[in-house]
């Protein structure tokens, strides 16, 4: 019925039209067709006039009421070096095009009520000037020249060449269906290398390639997390994407390049206001002084609650809208602090894990430094306890042996070479190292493997400055389970080298 | 108000015109004979013309409608969309619990790629250059038709066929493509990256390969036309601006459009015979492709050969029109004929060398966007030139005010408003900020979408006529001028200002963004906008169709007192144009005021110390 009456309505209208119409031509045919097209010549032209000057002043006002929304102006001036540049050749293009616009846009709606069809005035015959189309020529050649001249000296300066001598922050920004992966070189600085074919949405989103020594200390920033960056530092953002295009773009920054798969691309900026600096410099406008949501009068203000955003700005699929992820800048030394808390992604989710290369193989500095820290701790709670309640067993976690074998392997200098050093700053310490195997195989043989374990370990760290006499070994074979022997990951537990203080 | 009388005219041709050995046979020629033939398989010039100006109109009001949908959405989100499910069924998902019914987002990206690729190839491609160039190419040359009548029938024919199957896309399941007029890859390439890119995506390459066929033919024939079958004394130096902008724009067609269709054929091998042209390292629905070495990039630059004249194949014809229309209704020559005309040439030939300013942020080398920016702000001194000599053709004229003369002047306001902003956007640092932001949908809205649609309108206005032997209504004519040229500005004025706010177009909601969401009010404005907008074309439309049948007749063969071959020709339109000769010119085509004649048409003969060329 709503759609009968639409129609109704609608079909009404079309008759209205033609009704018009009609009657235009109607009374045109009475009064003469030469005096209306004359009357409606002049009111048209009246019109055009009109219209011109409405224009013009709802350009320049509207232009004014939105000055404080648009980026380069008033609150929302650069947050990034290059920007400036970028918004001084806008201004410059607005000057000169500004001008063209309001002279031809004046003449063109001017010469119409000016030269409109009079009786007894004949158009004139002007059909070419040498002179004119010279000036006319040359006048935008010449503009076209500053203009060109002023941005490629821009453009060329926001793609620098950098080298190492630059010290530059790189970090790499990763897009797909429909967020962002934010990726950090961690301690080392550098972003190990990837490839989309180890990527493994359940353990490695981005195909982080481990072997790469370079990415086991990378920091990856995914969900929600807020992308950080310094302040006063050279970034330069490695741009890549997982399926189809994206585009990294930073308002705020005037940064954008699109995220091409298979092409990875770049773009190099310094941010030069922190967050809150920018969030003082927004308070100074009246606009910016209000209640961030209307309907809570007393809560923030919006200049508080002002973020620094990274959008997608290539068409990517339904998603294309809601890439949303925050952006905080701090000074130097916060972000330091702040990249040096962040765990890496590698020591979080992959280390000694199936898809860890280096598992048994390598230790890393950083791990070598924890678990230092960690037997030091160990030891220290079993000498300095009182209560008796802390148990004087302690498992040397980073003591290995070949296989079936009672050869240390070279990886377990660092545990030794640490319980060394704590034996000579706790001369009373006396310790027992036992031996325990699982339960594959002969238990006799299993014995005397953990024996020979022991002894070898007790044989190293008096080859490194312990003295022997306070160091006893013992082989417990498999009688000492801490785990089950049905799993794989219990029997890798109860193959464990033990340290015993025997007295403090 | 013409100085030679109707008769004079007609002796005139006949007694000096050309003899081609043109034979009448009004009954017996066996193409004109069933309706079928005349009207429907038609080889003639003038139904042709018709044929391609209804059916872009037709798809103007889809793609139109299409844009008043997910204006709705923007300006209105949180209005209830529930009322066009009917129409839209599943696209229009409702909430359960508020009943609040929304546009989905991926039928709002559908609509947004099919509003892009049915105005700029159906309507503004086919619809404008299409009809004006069948019409006027003949006519003005003084030509029985064009070269090779059967093509240019094809040349419709094939474009109907890429009509009837982007329009069958509409309606499939998972929607028409939604990935953006320019269907970059690798969304465009993999039916998992949207629910688009599957048999939408399929139907839009083949309607679209049809389309170029139909182009080519078009331009094949337009181009050798020109070249071949102008009237005695025709020289190219006394062809009208319509002409010379409908044959370059043919050119450009012939040289670009093969370079989209293979583009077109390496993206169907992509995404059918398993190839790599545009893919590589991509890991999309849980599983790495087994496609590498291929660069999305190789197709950007493929398109935009295309794309970049593309906007020319679109402007260049308005242009003609408009520089046509200014001349006669100022009753003055085009200022700067010749200016004109090497102007129209260089901005062909500079339309193929800077393709890649649209790629300036796509991560090609930023070095070789360096030359990219000088050849486009080039592009500017010639649009320059002609900005200013139409200006001056309204200098010291006799102007009439009517309704093809004010879509003239507001086609060059609108030429004007949105060329100026093309200086920034051409300028590659600045376009780091403004690229894909509502500042780029602001300046080709106004350039090559209003300025194109004025100079199409002041052209079926203006011809309608020479069309259909009647007139449209002034009366109705200027209230769809003024309601027209109001609310475009009203639309896309603003939307500058979302673009310098960083605004970035596509997006279907502006809320996820604290920067973004400023314009709540601004949005319901365009919106609008938009929809009033599209009720005065309704008015057009049925000014349009009214005239056909019941306009005011045209009583005499040159109503406007134009210097044109067209107007020579019988009102009632016949078979081969002219009856018995052809007309013979005798000078260039815009004698308007220059001795106490107040135009001089092309074939009559010149006096004795007169000159025929300027």
């Amino acid at each position: 019925m709503t759609y009968l009456i639409a129609f109704a309505i609608f079909f009404l209208l079309a008759v209205i039209v033609v009704q018009i119409g009609k009657l235009s031509e109607l009374a045109a045919r009475i009064r003469g067709e030469e005096v209306v097209a004359r009357n409606s010549n002049n009111k048209n032209a009246v019109g055009s006039v009109i219209f011109v000057v409405v224009f013009l002043v709802g350009c320049i006002a509207s232009a004014w009421y939105y000055k404080n929304q648009m980026l380069g102006y008033g609150p929302l001036t650069s947050a990034s070096a290059h920007g400036f540049e970028i918004d001084y050749l806008f201004n410059i293009t607005l000057l000169c095009t500004g001008i063209v616009f309001v002279i031809t846009h004046i003449l063109l709606f001017w010469y119409p009520y000016k030269y409109k069809e009079e009786t007894g005035r004949k158009a004139i015959f002007f059909h070419h000037s040498t002179k004119l189309e010279m000036i006319w020529t040359a006048v935008p050649a010449i503009v076209m020249t500053y203009l060109v001249a002023n941005g490629l000296v821009v453009w060329n300066s926001i793609f620098p060449t950098l080298t190492e001598k630059d010290k530059y922050i790189e970090i790499e920004a990763t897009g797909y269906q429909f967020a962002w992966d934010i990726r950090y070189g961690g301690q080392d600085g550098k972003l190990g290398n990837k490839d989309f074919r180890l990527i493994d949405l359940a353990t490695n989103s981005l195909g982080i390639d481990w072997k790469d020594e370079a990415s086991v200390d990378d920091i990856v920033i995914g969900g929600t997390d807020k992308i950080m960056l310094p302040k006063d530092s050279t970034i330069k953002v490695r741009i890549t994407a997982k399926d189809v295009l994206h585009n990294f773009y930073l308002p705020h920054f005037r940064v954008k390049m699109d995220a091409v798969p298979g092409l990875p691309t770049s773009f190099i900026f310094t941010p030069v206001k922190t967050t809150q600096e920018f969030r003082e410099q927004l308070r100074q406008y009246p606009e910016w002084r209000v209640p961030a949501d209307p309907n809570e009068p007393e809560g923030k203000q919006k200049w508080e609650v002002f973020e620094y955003e990274l959008a997608c700005a290539e068409l990517c699929g339904k998603g294309h809208y809601s890439m949303r992820r925050v952006v905080e800048v701090v000074s130097r030394e916060e972000f330091d602090t702040w990249l040096a808390g962040q765990n890496p992604f590698y020591a979080t989710n992959i280390r000694n894990t199936d898809k860890d290369p280096y598992k048994g193989k390598k230790l890393f500095d950083y791990e070598i430094k924890t678990r230092s820290r960690e037997l030091k701790s160990d030891i220290e709670k079993y000498t300095k306890d009182t209560t008796g309640q802390v148990s004087n067993n302690i498992s040397l976690k980073h003591v290995f042996f070949e296989t079936g074998s009672d050869k240390l392997s070279t990886l377990s200098k660092f545990e030794l070479e640490n319980l060394v050093g704590i034996l000579k700053a706790n001369p009373k310490l006396r310790i027992e190292l036992g031996g325990h195997t699982d339960n594959t195989g002969d238990a006799a043989a299993n014995l005397d493997l953990s024996a020979r374990r022991a002894s070898s370990v007790k044989s190293f760290l008096a080859s490194i400055g312990a003295e022997g006499s306070r160091i006893s070994s013992k082989g417990y074979g498999q009688s000492a389970p801490i785990d089950s022997n049905d799993k794989e990951e219990g029997r890798e537990k109860n193959r464990r080298t033990e340290l015993k203080i025997i007295s403090k | 108000m013409s100085n030679v009388s109707i008769q004079e005219t007609d002796v005139l041709i006949k007694e000096q015109g050309f003899d081609d050995h043109f034979h009448e046979h009004h009954h017996g020629d066996k193409y004109q004979t069933s309706f079928i033939f005349h009207y429907v398989f038609s080889m003639d010039h003038k139904i042709i013309a018709r044929q391609f100006l209804i059916t872009g109109m037709i798809w103007a009001i889809i793609g139109a409608a299409m844009s008043v949908v997910f204006r709705l959405q923007l300006g209105f989100p949180e209005e209830s969309l529930t009322w066009i499910k009917p129409f839209l069924g599943k696209w229009i998902v409702v909430d359960a619990t508020t009943g609040i019914g929304k546009l989905a987002p991926e039928f709002y990206y559908a609509l947004v790629t099919m509003h892009g690729t049915i105005l700029v190839f159906f309507v503004l491609t086919a619809g404008l250059s299409g009809t004006f160039s069948n019409l006027l190419i003949p006519f003005q040359l003084g030509a029985r038709d064009m070269a090779s009548p059967f093509l240019n029938m094809l040349s419709y024919w094939f474009f109907f066929l890429a009509g009837i199957i982007m329009f069958y896309s509409l309606f499939l399941s998972t929607g028409p493509f939604s990935g953006g007029w320019v269907a970059y890859p690798p969304l465009s390439a993999l039916p998992q990256a949207s629910s688009g890119s599957g048999t939408g995506m399929t139907l839009w390459l083949v309607s679209l390969t049809f389309f170029v066929v139909s182009v080519l033919l078009g331009g094949i024939n337009y181009v050798t036309t020109v070249l071949n079958l102008r009237t005695k004394g025709m020289t190219m130096w006394r062809m009208p601006l319509t002409i010379w902008a409908f044959f370059t724009t043919a050119i450009l067609g012939i040289l670009s459009f093969p370079v989209l269709a293979s583009g077109f054929f390496m993206l169907i091998f992509d995404r059918s015979l398993g190839t790599s042209f545009f893919l590589s390292d991509i890991f999309i629905a849980g599983q790495a492709l087994d496609r590498v070495g291929g660069s999305p990039i190789l197709y950007q630059h493929l398109f935009w050969f295309l794309g970049h004249p593309e906007v020319y194949i679109i402007i260049l014809p308005a242009m003609g029109l408009v520089s046509e229309v200014l001349a006669v209704h100022s009753r003055k020559p085009i200022f700067g004929y010749r200016a004109m005309v090497y102007s129209i040439l260089a901005i062909g030939f500079l339309s193929f060398i800077v393709w890649a300013h649209h790629m300036f942020m796509s991560g090609v080398n930023p070095f070789i966007s360096n030359f990219f920016v000088v050849f486009t702000l080039i592009i500017a001194v010639p649009s320059a030139v002609k900005v200013f000599n139409w200006i001056t053709t309204l200098y010291g004229g006799s102007i009439r005010l009517n309704t093809p003369m004010l879509f003239s002047i507001g086609f060059v306001s609108m030429f004007i408003s949105g060329g100026l902003t093309g200086i920034f956007l051409g300028n590659s640092a600045i376009d780091i900020q403004q690229h894909d932001t509502y500042f780029v949908v602001a300046h080709f809205h106004i350039v090559m979408g209003v300025a194109a649609f004025f100079g199409m309108f002041a052209g079926i206005y203006h011809w309608f006529p020479r069309m259909y032997g009647r007139f449209m209504n002034e009366t109705l004519g200027k209230v769809h001028f003024w309601g027209t040229i109001i609310s475009a500005y009203a639309i896309f004025w603003p939307m500058h200002y979302m673009g310098m706010a960083g605004v970035p177009r596509r997006y279907y909601s502006f809320d996820t963004f604290e920067a973004f969401k400023h314009f709540t009010d601004m949005n319901k404005f365009i919106t609008v906008f938009a929809i009033v907008s599209f009720m005065f074309q309704l008015v057009f439309v049925i000014n349009f169709f009214h005239s056909i049948w019941y306009g005011r007749k045209m009583k005499v063969k040159n109503p406007w007192g134009a210097t044109t071959l067209e107007w020579t020709a019988p009102i009632e339109p016949v078979h081969g144009n002219w009856p018995g000769n052809l007309p013979v010119v005798h000078r260039w085509a815009y004698d308007y005021n220059k001795d106490e004649r107040e135009f001089v048409q092309q074939h009559i003969p010149l006096r004795e110390g007169e000159v025929g060329d300027h």
